[in-house]
């Protein structure tokens, strides 16, 4: 084999109280496929941060082309021919194909007036996407592409920097089967002609079809290699696992009893073609697993009325429940604390008791006027009980931690009377002493009878917490496993559709 | 009172001592009876526009809807004989439902506030116009409504009761506003319209209803400015007034962002403009700088209040430095 271009020697990255990754050592060579597979929180996205020179590392040291030295700046990386395709693309919908692959480095005429010349931006277009077989023009509106023929127009746009190293980041995760089979032939294509391709995917399958060798991460190390010979789901599956779980969990008060949420034969937009069945029972928590864009925030969005359902029906206590709105929702005692916290999940320029009593201000009210020592009072006994950590309750919660931002969005549902909660990613960004917290108030309102629904794609978290644990797989349910038969690598398996 | 409002109120101080300094007559009967007057018919409908703003919106309006009611008003009481309450009521309705159909506009058919109000502006100047054939619109010569005149021309104790009926509605408004369930939701959707309806806020109601108090004020407003000014040429009655009820709200410490007002400070917007007006007056400015000096004051004004805000964040954020969680916090958070 030829020289590696690119090496990465004993690379470590912490940051204040996380180690991402330590002691990584990575070669790639021309013209070669590497696919890195891990958990979430494995050091993936830090890795490729590194690559992509958004960060150094704290300790290690980077060779490009033979020349060592210490960290890559962006322009570094890009110098070095180092390009990206993300999972979100980067592409301006309100442009054309072309434009966007030129982007910021238009072909110009006309002198001082920087025109854009149109007819140099398609001839440098036209070979490009000859290489990719690309079969639509690139006058056509990005806004008028499938998601498949998108990030073809980023693939052009990477190598039209004349990139050595592609890197892919769940490519695959929204194409459909053919759109799939066709990016892994145009992978091989770029490897043909000597580009090297570093594939992140959980589909395991496509890692087999296209990558030369396989680098494992887990708790930011190299688990492991495979060459190719060895390339098969279940090799991978033991890179991954193995992870040193903290045992944190804690066994419910009671024996699990009657349903008391229950999903029954729900179909959401994204998936339209699957339904979900599911039943959350008295006195446990009960874990949703599965991969990113299985279909799970979108149920949990569905059941509290965000989105409409296609079709199906959500019971409480085993009576159906009719909600067209998150108002129905929460009329029901049906509550969701949203992913997106900052987002959905509270108003970061209000104050602390005005978050906490949104829900439920009209009935702190007479005639329409709230009444303010109630308001206060009721603010007041929220933030000691969830031990928000805030000068008062007229603190905006905007300047608080993420934890203690989550607390809030808690202590606005447990202010009223919850008979189920879903939580979605309840401790995503939130240090280890607030996840402590907000895992024992799960298992506290489990044990109070309230059906508590955690999805979550922090393995540690799923296993440690749920008594049971569903696993979601492309918008169906693929399996629910008990307590007794919990494993990683059983809930990685469901979670990839291999079992 | 918030500090801003504190602030605005030391401005307006400043501003009228030196006037009354340069100029005594600012401090004459008729001249504050005047400046007072003025205050009252555009403080009305300031304070409906800061509804609108703080949802984020803006409704551009108020000076068509202000020509359409008067001429409408005027015309059915001076040329139809309709009894004065029966009318005032009817423009009342007229204007709710101007402003229900903007809201549902914005909210059920999901257009952008400016288009909608902006179309409302050219729809209802051109119908005043077309109703009144271009002419103006008066009563006749002896033609007189003494209860009528009393209620919105009169005064009390040389206090022009269009500015108390503004106070009341501030009054009412700032309930509405600053203690109601109504307020409370009003800032949510402002500040984050998707958090406010994961709380299960009924946010498409909420601005519709901001819009409909927008508008009804105005049509209130447009019976002030109608007996008023007893006679309406639709062409230009009513002009830009929809920017000088922006600027007051913008004075008063309204973000156009949405989410951020009050109504003393919409208010106390109102009276700076109608003093700078009055001082162009009595400082003997030719009256054609009159919108420049209204532009500079808002231009520094808001400029002024955003360095100082920016200041005192510096200042918060170098006092209290955490509160006891940053140090084991993990790399994704962002604070």
């Amino acid at each position: 084999m030829t020289a590696p271009f690119l090496e990465l020697l004993g690379v470590s990255k912490s940051y204040p109280g996380v180690v991402a990754l330590d002691d990584v050592s990575l070669a790639v060579h021309p013209g070669e496929v590497i696919g890195l597979v891990g958990e979430n929180g494995a050091g993936k996205s830090t890795l490729m941060k590194i690559l992509g020179g958004v960060t150094g590392p704290s300790l290690g040291r980077i060779r490009v082309d033979g020349a060592e030295r210490a960290a890559m700046t962006v322009a570094d990386a890009i110098g070095a021919g180092i390009a990206f395709v993300h999972q979100e693309l980067n592409l301006f919908d309100n442009l054309d194909a072309a434009s966007n692959v030129f982007i910021g480095r238009e072909p110009l005429k006309g002198g001082p007036l920087k025109l854009v010349d149109r007819a140099r931006l398609r001839a440098a277009v036209r070979p490009l996407f000859a290489r990719l077989g690309v079969d639509f023009s690139p006058d056509t509106p990005v806004a008028g592409l499938s998601l498949a023929q998108r990030q073809l127009v980023e693939i052009a746009k990477a190598l039209s920097l004349d990139s050595r190293l592609v890197i892919m980041d769940e490519p695959t995760s929204s194409l459909t089967l053919t759109e799939t089979e066709r990016l892994l032939k145009v992978i091989a294509d770029l490897k043909a002609s000597g580009v090297s391709v570093i594939f992140i995917s959980h589909r395991l399958d496509e890692v087999r079809a296209c990558a030369d060798r396989v680098v494992g991460l887990r708790d930011g190390r190299v688990a492991g290699h495979l060459a190719k010979a060895e390339i098969t789901p279940p090799a991978m599956i033991r890179l991954m696992i193995g992870r040193d779980l903290k045992a944190i969990y804690r066994p419910p008060a009671t024996e699990p009893g009657s349903a008391v949420l229950e999903a029954r034969g729900v179909t959401t937009a994204t998936y339209p073609t699957q339904t979900v069945d599911l039943a959350v029972h008295r006195g446990e928590i009960l874990g949703l697993a599965g991969l990113i864009g299985a279909g799970r925030t979108e149920l949990a969005r569905a059941l509290f009325g965000i989105d409409a359902m296609k079709a199906g029906e959500v019971r409480l206590d085993g009576h159906p429940v009719a909600i067209s709105s998150p108002r129905d929702a929460i009329a029901a005692g049906l509550f969701l604390v949203p992913e997106d916290r900052k987002g959905a999940g509270v108003v970061l320029d209000l104050p602390i008791k005005d978050n906490v009593t949104l829900p439920q201000v009209g009935a702190l009210a007479r005639f329409g006027i709230i009444r303010r020592p109630a308001e206060r009072a009721m603010a007041d006994t929220e933030r000691k009980r969830l031990g928000i950590r805030a000068p008062s309750i007229f603190t905006n919660v905007g300047t608080l931690s993420g934890g203690n931002q989550q607390k809030v969005v808690l202590a606005k549902w447990l202010a009223m009377k919850p008979r189920a909660i879903v939580f979605d990613e309840p401790t995503r960004g939130i240090d280890v002493g607030a996840k402590r917290e907000i895992y024992d108030m799960m298992r506290g309102l489990a044990d109070a009878g309230v059906a508590v629904l955690m999805i979550s794609s922090d393995m540690e978290e799923v296993i440690g917490v749920s008594d049971r644990i569903a696993v979601m797989h492309e918008g169906a349910i693929a399996g629910v496993l008990e307590r007794r038969d919990f494993s990683e690598r059983k809930v990685l398996e469901l979670a990839v559709g291999e079992e | 009172m918030q500090k801003k409002d504190i602030g605005l109120l030391v401005l307006i101080l400043v501003v009228g001592a030196v006037v009354a300094f340069i100029n005594p007559r600012f401090l004459s009967p008729i001249n504050l009876a005047n400046t007072a007057n003025l205050i009252g018919l555009f403080g009305l409908f300031a304070i409906g526009q800061g509804f609108v703003i703080i949802t984020g919106g803006i409704e551009l309006s108020v000076g068509s809807v202000i020509a359409l009611l008067g001429v409408l008003f005027v015309d059915l009481i001076a040329t139809y004989g309709v009894p004065w309450p029966a009318a005032l009521a009817l423009m009342l309705v007229i204007g709710a439902l101007i402003g229900l159909a903007h809201g549902l506009l914005i909210t059920r058919l999901d257009m952008q506030p400016f288009i909608v109000t902006l179309c409302g502006l050219l729809i209802y100047r051109g119908i005043a116009r077309w109703y009144t054939a271009d002419g103006t619109v008066g009563f006749a010569f002896g033609q007189s409504f003494p209860t009528l005149d009393w209620l919105t021309i009169g005064r009390t104790g040389g206090v022009p009761h269009s500015l108390i009926a503004m106070l009341v509605i501030a009054a009412i408004m700032w309930v509405v506003l600053h203690r109601s369930v109504f307020g409370r939701y009003l800032f949510a959707v402002g500040k984050n319209e998707e958090a406010a309806r994961y709380a299960g806020v009924p946010t498409g109601k909420v601005i519709v209803a901001a819009y409909v108090i927008c508008a009804v004020l105005t049509a209130i407003a447009a019976i002030f400015f109608a007996m008023y000014t007893k006679s309406i040429s639709p062409s230009s009655h009513g002009n830009f007034y929809e920017l000088y009820a922006i600027a007051a709200a913008v004075l008063g410490g309204f973000s156009l962002r949405g989410g951020e007002g009050s109504i003393i400070g919409v208010v106390l917007g109102a009276v700076l403009l109608q003093m700078l007006q009055n001082l162009v007056n009595l400082l003997g400015i030719p009256s054609s700088l009159n919108f420049a000096v209204m532009g500079s004051v808002i231009l520094i004004g808001v400029l002024a209040d955003q360095q100082f805000d920016a200041y005192r964040r510096r200042r918060a954020a170098a006092q209290i430095p955490d509160h006891g969680e940053t140090t084991r916090t993990g790399p994704a958070e962002a604070h």
